[in-house]
C-alpha cells in the first residue's frame, strides 16, 4: 500500500513532476505550498504510531506524510530531495506556551500575554496579537518544536483566547492552524486583581466565574439581542465547542476547577497543577486532561509543592497529559519542551512515555491527533531530527521540517 | 584475595555501624573521574578524617582491617560540584540606598536552614560562593560556604583562609540590571563606570591615608566599611565576582580591571562569544551561565551555548554556575552538559563545575579534585555525569553524608513536593520588576 504510492508517483513523465513544482513556486501564495518532495532516511524513526523503526524512511509530498516504513519496504522514487538522520520523530507540539505573544526582550511592548484593564476578557484574540517573528518560535523550532498552542498566559481569571500554530511562516495566517484553541483561565495566584482590585480571594475568583459562565448560558436567548464578544466567546465553553484551559497550582483550586467544570458540564482541560498528585484520583475521576507544568518550573509560593515526579505520576494513574513550556517572566524567557520532558527520565518517565507527552498525547489533549502528533500516513509532514537519543543533554537537533519544508538546518 | 577481604568487611560494616569516627572508609567499585588524573574505571576512593587518604585502581587496594569498605559498583564517582555563583540560603545583598554597597555583607542575611541549601547538596553541590543581587554596581560581599550538615548558624558554613578569615569575594554588576537612573543610581552605561571608577578613587587615596600612617594610630584616617572592604578588593584579598552580559560591557569591566588591578572574575557574560580574544588576552577566568533560551532581556539576547567551546580553544579558565534561582542546583551538571552539547570538551565541562570553580574561588588546594589530602568532598552518580538518564545518589562534603538519595526526607528534597521546603527566596533587586516567574 506504502509501496503503491510511490510508485504512482515514480510513474510520473519527469516533465510533470517538474512543471507541477516549478507551478507551485511561481504560482503559490504561501510558502508552505510549494514543498518539494522530501524522502527523510533515520537510523532509527519513532513514529508514535507503532513501533520504532530501524533504518526507516518517511516520504512526504505536499506537505503530507505519503509513506512510512523501513528501508527494505519503502523505496525512495527519483527527483525526491533526501534529508538524513541518526533519529527521526514527530514534530515537537509545545501543549501550552505563550511565545509569539510574549517576546525576548521582555520589556512592555513585546509582552502581549496579558491585558490588565479587566479581570474576564475572553473576547481577547490570539491571533491580533501573535508575532510570527519573534525570535523565540525561530529558537523553538530550531530544537525541533513545530506546534504551539500559545495565547493569553496564565495571569487573570479569564485572560483571553489560545490559538495553534505552526512554528513557520511569516505571518499570523501563514503559521495558525486553529484560531481559537481555548480560553484561558486562571484560578489562584496569578489571577489575583492588582491593587485592590477584584477578584481578591479564591472564593471571590470562582464566584466571578461562574457569574461569567451563568451569564453566558442565557446569552443568544432573548429575541433582538445585541452582540457581545465576551458572553460570545463563553458562550462557545457553555456549548463545549471550546475547552476552558484553567490554570490551577494548589490543590484547591484544582478542586475549584473540577467543581465548576462539573457545574455548567464544560469541558476543560487542567493547566499546571503543580499539586496534581494530592489529587490525583479527583483528576482521573473527572476525566479531564492535564497540561502539565515544566518539569524545571520554579517552586515557589503557589507551586512550592511542585515535583519533578508528577509526570511518572500521571503516567501511573491513566490520566492524559502533556508537558508544557508554559509562561516565564524572566530568563529563560521561554523553556523547551524538549529539555522539559526529557528531564522526566530522571524522575521515572520511560523514554516513549516522555516522548508521548510532547507529541502524540499532546495532539491528543489540542484535539489535532488526526494532523500532527505522529509519523503516519496522510498526517501534516512535521519531523524533528536528531543526532542521537533526543532527550540527551549532548544530542543536537539536526534539522526540523515542517509541512514537508526544511524550515531549520541549525545544528543545535 | 582481594575480594575476600572486601566482602568479609562488606559484612563486619552492617552488623557494628558505629565503629569510631576516625575509621578509615574506603568506597570500591565505581568509575571514578578525579578531574585532576585520568578516570578509573574501577577504582577506590579512601576517605579518613574528612580527608582523602588515598584514590587508585580497585584492584591494587589493600585496605587496614579497621578500613569500613563500601561496595559501590556501577556508580561513578567524582568531586563535589563548586559553584561559583549562587543565591542560595535567601540572602540579600545592599538595599536601595546607593548603587555602591561594598561594606555590605551577605554573611549578615543568610537562612542557613532555607531548603535551598539543601537542593544545592541534592545535586552534588559541596561548595558554594552565595552572591549578592545584580541591582546594584556593587551589591556587597560574597560568601564562600561549604554545604555542611546541621548548621545552625552561618559559622557553622564558613570556609577560612590561612590567616583565619572567613572567605569571600565582592559583587559588582553593569549593565541594565543596575541602571535604574533614580535615587543615585545611574542611567547609562558611561555613568555606571564613572561610579565604579570615582569610588575606587576614593580607595585608592584611602589606601595611601593607611599607608602614610605607617601603623600610627593617631595618623590613621577614621574606619570607612565601604573604603575597607575596596581597600582589600585593590590588594588582590578579595576578588571581583563581576556580572556582566553584553560584549560592550564586558570590555567595561576589563577597563576598569586594568585601571584598578584587582582580581577579577567574569560572570554570565552571554556575549563572551564576541569579544572571546580580549577575555584571553587578559588572562581572567569566567563563570559561565547556561540558559535554555537567550532573551528574557536585551541583553541577554545573544547569548550562545557556543561561549565555552570558544573561550576552551582560547585556554581561558571555565567555570559554570547555576545563579541558583535562575537555574536550579539539583541539576547543575545540566550547564556543563550544554556546553558539551556545543562543542567543549567533556573534560573541561567536568573541570568546570569542579577544579576551575575551585580555582576561581582560591580554593584550588582544598577541593575541587579527588587527589589526595584533598577535602572528601565527593558525590555518588547512578552514571555518566553529563546524561539526562543520571541522578546523584549521594553527597559528602568532609567525608560525611549530607544526601542520601535512597533516603526518603532527601528524596523529597531531590524531587519536590508537599513538604520539599520553605518557599525559594529570591534575590532581592536581582532586575527591576522580576518576580521570579510570578509576575
Amino acid at each position: 500500500m506504502k509501496k503503491h504510492l510511490s510508485f504512482i508517483n515514480n510513474r510520473l513523465p519527469h516533465f510533470v513532476k517538474h512543471f507541477s513544482i516549478a507551478s507551485f513556486l511561481l504560482l503559490a501564495p504561501f510558502p508552505f505550498a510549494s514543498n518539494a518532495q522530501v524522502a527523510i532516511k533515520g537510523e532509527t524513526i519513532y513514529t508514535m504510531a507503532g513501533n520504532a523503526i530501524k533504518n526507516g524512511i518517511v516520504l512526504t509530498d505536499k506537505g503530507r506524510i505519503t509513506a512510512v516504513g523501513s528501508a527494505s519496504n519503502v523505496a525512495i522514487p527519483s527527483g525526491y530531495k533526501i534529508v538524513s538522520a541518526r533519529v527521526v520523530i514527530p514534530g515537537l507540539i509545545d501543549a501550552h506556551s505563550v511565545v509569539g505573544l510574549a517576546g525576548w526582550l521582555n520589556q512592555s511592548f513585546d509582552q502581549m500575554q496579558v491585558e490588565r484593564s479587566a479581570p474576564m476578557q475572553p473576547e481577547l484574540r490570539a491571533i491580533d496579537s501573535y508575532n510570527a517573528r519573534e525570535p523565540l518560535i525561530k529558537w523553538i523550532r530550531s530544537l525541533g518544536v513545530t506546534t504551539i498552542h500559545t495565547g493569553h498566559g496564565p495571569a487573570a481569571l479569564i485572560s483571553g483566547q489560545t490559538m495553534i500554530a505552526k512554528t513557520n511562516g511569516d505571518t499570523v495566517d501563514q503559521a495558525t492552524i486553529v484560531q481559537t484553541a481555548m480560553i484561558a483561565a486562571t484560578l489562584g495566584q496569578r489571577a489575583s486583581g492588582r491593587g485592590g482590585k477584584s477578584p481578591g480571594t479564591a472564593a471571590k475568583q470562582a464566584s466571578m466565574l461562574r457569574g461569567m459562565l451563568i451569564k453566558a448560558q442565557s446569552y443568544g436567548k432573548k429575541k433582538g439581542f445585541s452582540r457581545n464578544l465576551r458572553l460570545e466567546m463563553m458562550k462557545r465553553v457553555i456549548d463545549r465547542e471550546i475547552p476552558l484551559l484553567i490554570t490551577v497550582h494548589r490543590a484547591r483550586d484544582i478542586m475549584t476547577a473540577l467543581r465548576i467544570a462539573k457545574e455548567f458540564n464544560i469541558k476543560i482541560v487542567l493547566d499546571g497543577v503543580s499539586e496534581a498528585q494530592s489529587v490525583i484520583n479527583e483528576i482521573k475521576a473527572s476525566g479531564f486532561p492535564v497540561i502539565l507544568h515544566p518539569t524545571m518550573y520554579r517552586a515557589g509560593g503557589e507551586t512550592k509543592s511542585l515535583s519533578m515526579e508528577t509526570a511518572s505520576k500521571l503516567k501511573k494513574a491513566g490520566i492524559p497529559f502533556a508537558i508544557q513550556s508554559g509562561y516565564e517572566g524572566y530568563v529563560p524567557k521561554t523553556r523547551v519542551v524538549l529539555f522539559e520532558a526529557g528531564l522526566t527520565l530522571a524522575y521515572g518517565m520511560k523514554f516513549r512515555d516522555a516522548l508521548a507527552s510532547i507529541t502524540i498525547d499532546a495532539a491528543k489533549i489540542l484535539g489535532m491527533d488526526k494532523r500532527i502528533g505522529s509519523i503516519a500516513v496522510g498526517k501534516d509532514a512535521d519531523l524533528a531530527l536528531y543526532d542521537g537519543d533526543p532527550f540527551e543533554y549532548a544530542t543536537h537537533c539536526t534539522g526540523t521540517i515542517i509541512n514537508g519544508k526544511v524550515v531549520s538546518k541549525t545544528i543545535r | 584475595m582481594n575480594k575476600y577481604f572486601l566482602g568479609v568487611f562488606t559484612v563486619l560494616l552492617f552488623a557494628f555501624p558505629a565503629i569510631g569516627q576516625n575509621m578509615r572508609t574506603a568506597y570500591v567499585g565505581a568509575k571514578i573521574i578525579p578531574i585532576v588524573g585520568k578516570p578509573i574505571e574501577s577504582g577506590f576512593l579512601l576517605i579518613h578524617k574528612g580527608k582523602i587518604l588515598g584514590i587508585g585502581d580497585a584492584k591494587d587496594a589493600i585496605f587496614t582491617a579497621d578500613t569500613r569498605i563500601i561496595d559501590v559498583k556501577g556508580k561513578v564517582i567524582m568531586p563535589g560540584l563548586v559553584d561559583s555563583h549562587s543565591h542560595v540560603g535567601g540572602g540579600s545583598g545592599g538595599d536601595r540606598s546607593g548603587p555602591i554597597q561594598p561594606e555590605v555583607r551577605i554573611l549578615d542575611s543568610l537562612d542557613v536552614k532555607s531548603a535551598s541549601l539543601q537542593r544545592a547538596q541534592a545535586g552534588g553541590i559541596t561548595t558554594v560562593n552565595v552572591m549578592p543581587g545584580s541591582g546594584h554596581l556593587d551589591s556587597g560581599q560574597t560568601l564562600y560556604i561549604k554545604l555542611r550538615d546541621n548548621a545552625n548558624k552561618i559559622d557553622d558554613l564558613l570556609i577560612y583562609d590561612k590567616n583565619g578569615k572567613y572567605m569571600g569575594g565582592i559583587k559588582f554588576a553593569n549593565g541594565t540590571n543596575s541602571m535604574r537612573g533614580k535615587g543615585g543610581f545611574p542611567g547609562t552605561r558611561a555613568k555606571s563606570a564613572a561610579l565604579v571608577r570615582a569610588k575606587f578613587i576614593k580607595a585608592q587615596e584611602y589606601r595611601e591615608k593607611i599607608r602614610k600612617a605607617g601603623g600610627d594610630k593617631s595618623k590613621m584616617p577614621p574606619r570607612d566599611l565601604a573604603l575597607e572592604t575596596l581597600v582589600e578588593v585593590l590588594d588582590g584579598k578579595r576578588v571581583v565576582h563581576h556580572h556582566t552580559h553584553r560584549h560592550d560591557d564586558i570590555l567595561t569591566v576589563l577597563r576598569l580591571q586594568k585601571e584598578f588591578g584587582f582580581r577579577l572574575v567574569l560572570h554570565h557574560v552571554s556575549e563572551a562569544w564576541k569579544v572571546a580574544d580580549e577575555i584571553a588576552a587578559a588572562k581572567v577566568p569566567v563563570s559561565l551561565i547556561v540558559l535554555d533560551s537567550p532573551g528574557g532581556k536585551e541583553e541577554a539576547t545573544d547569548l550562545k551555548w557556543k561561549n565555552a567551546a570558544v573561550l576552551e580553544k582560547l585556554g581561558v579558565l571555565i567555570g559554570f554556575h547555576t545563579d541558583d534561582y535562575i537555574t536550579d542546583s539539583r541539576i547543575f551538571l545540566r550547564s556543563a552538559a550544554f556546553a558539551v552539547r556545543a562543542g567543549m570538551s567533556r573534560e573541561k565541562a567536568l573541570y568546570g563545575v569542579t577544579m576551575a570553580n575551585a580555582k576561581i574561588l582560591d580554593l584550588g588546594d582544598k577541593i575541587g579534585s579527588l587527589e589526595k589530602d584533598k577535602s572528601a568532598d565527593f558525590i555518588i552518580l547512578s552514571g555518566d555525569p553529563l546524561s539526562v538518564y543520571t541522578n546523584v545518589l549521594m553527597t559528602f562534603v568532609e567525608g560525611k553524608n549530607v544526601f542520601d538519595r535512597s533516603k526518603k526526607k532527601d528524596h523529597l528534597i531531590a524531587v519536590g513536593g508537599y513538604g520539599a521546603g520553605n518557599d525559594r527566596m529570591i534575590h532581592v533587586d536581582h532586575f527591576d520588576g522580576f518576580d521570579g516567574g510570578q509576575r
